[in-house]
């Protein structure tokens, strides 16, 4: 795994680890934990991407929203990866990590995440769903929408 | 069912002799013509009835049946509410409580309580939760003995699990002689409080009025005893419909409500050292704030202490702005403190670890080794076995056994005693980095939902935040549970008044929502205050006959549909399992989405009589169509706008 998604691993981890938590939602009741392995497991360098900036595999973005919306991607993450502190799953649109460690967590998540084998989903596939994540634009600040400062 | 009069023969007897007497008339006629009958014509013989007096006409026949009582059982039942104060009592009808029924709608005038009509037992069971959480004391609940208190379980355990005091009274008929055949023989039972002993915290079946008197009074006084849970009292039919005299002298006891348990003193003066003394404290609240004093009382031993407080909204424990609220970052502080002092907390296991649902299920603790840790909660006076809502056993370095909204005063009062000038600069300093990461953590919660703004299906963010533009300069009352939500409200709003939130069902038995924001609103009508409830189309599935009773009783609310057009939880959890197999999730919306038609929640309002509105995809659409449904709400009734939602 590159440094870089550790470094987004560790961070989003953090984040999400404390908003997947703050619902106080019970272990029973499903709360899946956040798209990011432990804090504990890697090392931690010092920057926090926002984004991932190596060059992803070429897929069908339209593709790619298709399967993102049938696979069992927005279920957790939101039709357009936003995330959900209720599911503990990160926002992933656009996607905090390389191609690499996304494609490795999908395979083998570390915490709540279930796990998707190339059985459920092929290689091409979380491609394509990845070249989805890409398209989506990072929004505007919070503090520059009206509504989220009131 | 109702005896005979003193004196009076039944009804059997009366046909005899009637047709005895008819008998001897047709007797002593033919006799006479028989007699005669050889020789001339009989004069028959004329029979006059005797005459009356005025005071003969009001006395009872002797032989006749009494149909008409003035006054019967029932109406001292209801003479017995009134004296507990309840303003409603909420019931879905049934012939085994006809008798107190009829006794509270004419002999009670239908006022304290009046009647509130409800097509399902379980929302006249959750009504009277939400209802409570706002009032601060229960209302009345009517059901069968049988079927009703079957329909009611699930809300009753939802109340039980969530501490909160329901009064339930069933109607049953124990002496199976006065039973008609058929219906009132389904509907009676041995022991009709047995199938829901394991969630209610004690019930009587009273076999006399001084009985039932005596048990009423008590059943209120033990519900309202922290930990505060649902009550039953039986009352029997029989007992119900007997005539009793008008003027009867059955003495209704007095009502003295027990001071809440508070934690001994000794074990708060040692907490108080340990707060004080601790470098990152932790207060961790749940149900902490019982009433609006509960939030006050908190919010007093934070800044005493300047220390970290997570709240985890079983109730409104602690306003969401102020700068030591630190819930948006709990497992971090959590994770940092050195003493965490939990509040009447449903799982403190919960908080305190982190849990891996995979085929393995680990856990691990996330909190130092040698964090100290107190707990404070009414819940360990009070444990059953066989219902597992009392969660997994976390270890305590103190544990209180007591009402922590009581204990907090004396808490408050030991830290400031043994708080130095040393001490209070240290606090003041561990409350600037606090006040810097709560806000950096609300900065965190706008940008977080600044993502999928401008989707359709409407963002939960947005949808909350368009909510919030309309309703923060109102007296607002936000009556649902956010957790599906994300929180958003709680994130990003700003609460500071008890009754702006009421937390959830407590059991998590779905179906609680709708019908609680019901009653949390018809405790806020009277109060002026504009109640929302953001509604989840799946628990509306559950009884949406509730609408209907809001329509019909004019309770201002307005219900925003979070219409993800699934029993979503259930999606994720089939998904898990589909994953976990390798098998591809494409079938995880068997069972679990409602779709296919996609309901209309907007029509569904309007057939109950309520204002609907939707449904609506676009957020631009939104905030007008919201301040279109506030208007109808400000003017005394209930609205509805479907909001087609992302899923969480």
């Amino acid at each position: 795994m590159k440094s870089g998604d550790r470094v987004a691993l560790a961070s989003v981890a953090q984040q999400n680890e404390v908003n997947a938590q703050r619902t106080g939602m019970k272990k029973s009741f499903g709360a899946l934990l956040i798209f990011a392995g432990a804090i504990l497991l890697l090392n931690i360098p010092v920057a926090r991407a926002q984004q991932s900036s190596e060059a992803p595999p070429s897929g069908n973005a339209q593709n790619g929203k298709k399967l993102f919306n049938t696979v069992g991607c927005y279920e957790c993450h939101g039709r357009q990866g936003q995330g959900a502190t209720q599911t503990g799953a990160a926002r992933i649109g656009p996607p905090q990590l390389s191609f690499e460690g996304f494609q490795s967590y999908v395979r083998k998540p570390t915490n709540q995440m279930p796990p998707y084998t190339s059985k459920a989903i092929s290689d091409g596939d979380l491609a394509d769903i990845y070249a989805y994540l890409k398209s989506i634009p990072m929004p505007p600040k919070g503090k520059d929408i009206p509504l989220l400062n009131k | 069912m109702a005896k005979s009069a003193k004196g009076a023969v039944g009804r059997r007897n009366f046909l005899k002799g009637a047709a005895a007497g008819a008998a001897a008339l047709a007797a002593g006629t033919a006799a006479a013509a028989t007699a005669a009958g050889a020789a001339q014509p009989v004069e028959l013989k004329r029979v006059v009835p005797p005459a009356m007096s005025p005071a003969a006409e009001a006395e009872v026949p002797t032989g006749a049946e009494v149909l008409t009582a003035d006054r019967t059982g029932s109406d001292f039942m209801v003479d017995v509410i009134k004296s507990l104060g309840f303003e409603y009592v909420c019931a879905n009808p049934g012939s085994s409580f006809r008798g107190i029924h009829e006794s509270i709608i004419n002999y009670g005038g239908n006022k304290s309580p009046e009647f509130i009509t409800c097509c399902h037992e379980e929302s006249s069971i959750a009504m009277a939760h939400g209802y409570y959480k706002v009032e601060g004391k229960p209302l009345a609940v009517l059901a069968h003995g049988t079927v009703g208190v079957q329909h009611a379980a699930m809300a009753i355990y939802n109340a039980y699990c969530d501490r909160v005091p329901v009064y339930l009274i069933l109607g049953n008929i124990i002496d199976e002689t006065k039973r008609m055949p058929g219906v009132e023989w389904f509907h009676s039972v041995q022991d009709a409080a047995a199938m829901v002993r394991d969630f209610t915290k004690w019930d009587d079946l009273p076999i006399s009025l001084e009985h039932f008197a005596e048990s009423a009074v008590r059943a209120y006084r033990i519900a309202m005893t922290p930990p505060t849970m649902p009550v039953v009292l039986v009352a029997d039919g029989d007992l119900q419909e007997t005539p009793i005299s008008s003027d009867s002298k059955i003495r209704i006891p007095k009502l003295t409500n027990e001071m809440p348990p508070v934690g001994d003193s000794g074990s708060v003066a040692e907490a108080a050292r340990l707060l004080v003394a601790a470098e990152n404290p932790v207060i961790i609240a749940d149900r902490t704030a019982r009433t609006p004093a509960g939030l006050t009382c908190l919010v007093d031993l934070a800044e005493a202490l300047q220390c970290a407080v997570v709240d985890q909204t079983g109730r409104m424990n602690f306003p969401t702005r102020h700068p030591l609220n630190q819930s948006d970052r709990a497992r971090v502080a959590i994770a940092e403190a050195d003493v965490i002092l939990g509040l009447d907390v449903a799982d403190l296991y919960g908080i305190t670890h982190t849990y891996r649902d995979q085929i393995e299920r680990t856990s691990r603790a996330g909190t130092q080794p040698t964090a100290k840790v107190i707990t404070i909660s009414s819940d360990d006076l009070f444990i059953k076995a066989n219902y597992q809502d009392f969660q997994r056993y976390n270890e305590a370095d103190i544990a209180m056994a007591a009402d922590s909204q009581a204990t907090l005063p004396s808490l408050t009062e030991a830290v400031k005693r043994l708080t130095t000038d040393d001490r209070k600069r240290a606090f003041q300093d561990r409350g600037v980095r606090l006040k810097a990461a709560h806000m950096q953590a609300l900065e965190g919660s706008r940008n977080a939902a600044a993502f999928a703004w401008d989707a359709s299906p409407i963002s939960t963010a947005r949808m909350c935040m368009e909510l919030w533009d309309q309703i923060q300069n109102e007296d607002w009352s936000l009556v649902g549970a956010t957790t599906f939500v994300s929180k958003w409200p709680q994130r990003l709003w700003n609460f500071d008044k008890h009754y702006q939130y009421i937390g959830g069902a407590g059991g998590y038995g779905i179906g609680y929502n709708a019908p609680a924001a019901t009653g949390a609103a018809l405790a806020n009508r009277k109060y002026g205050r504009l109640t929302v409830n953001i509604q989840c189309d799946g628990d509306l599935m559950f009884a949406p006959g509730v609408l209907w009773t809001a329509a019909h009783h004019k309770i201002p609310i307005l219900h925003v549909m979070h219409n993800n057009r699934a029993y979503h939880q259930e999606v994720m959890q089939v998904q898990i399992m589909a994953d976990r197999h390798s098998r591809g999730i494409s079938n995880c919306g068997t069972g679990t989405t409602i779709t296919g038609p996609d309901i209309s929640y907007a029509k569904l309002a309007e057939s109950m009589g309520m204002y609907g509105e939707g449904p609506i995809s676009d957020p631009k659409d939104l905030g007008p169509a919201l301040k279109r449904a506030i208007e109808v709400v400000k003017r005394g009734e209930p609205a509805l706008v479907d909001v087609v939602t992302q899923p969480r």
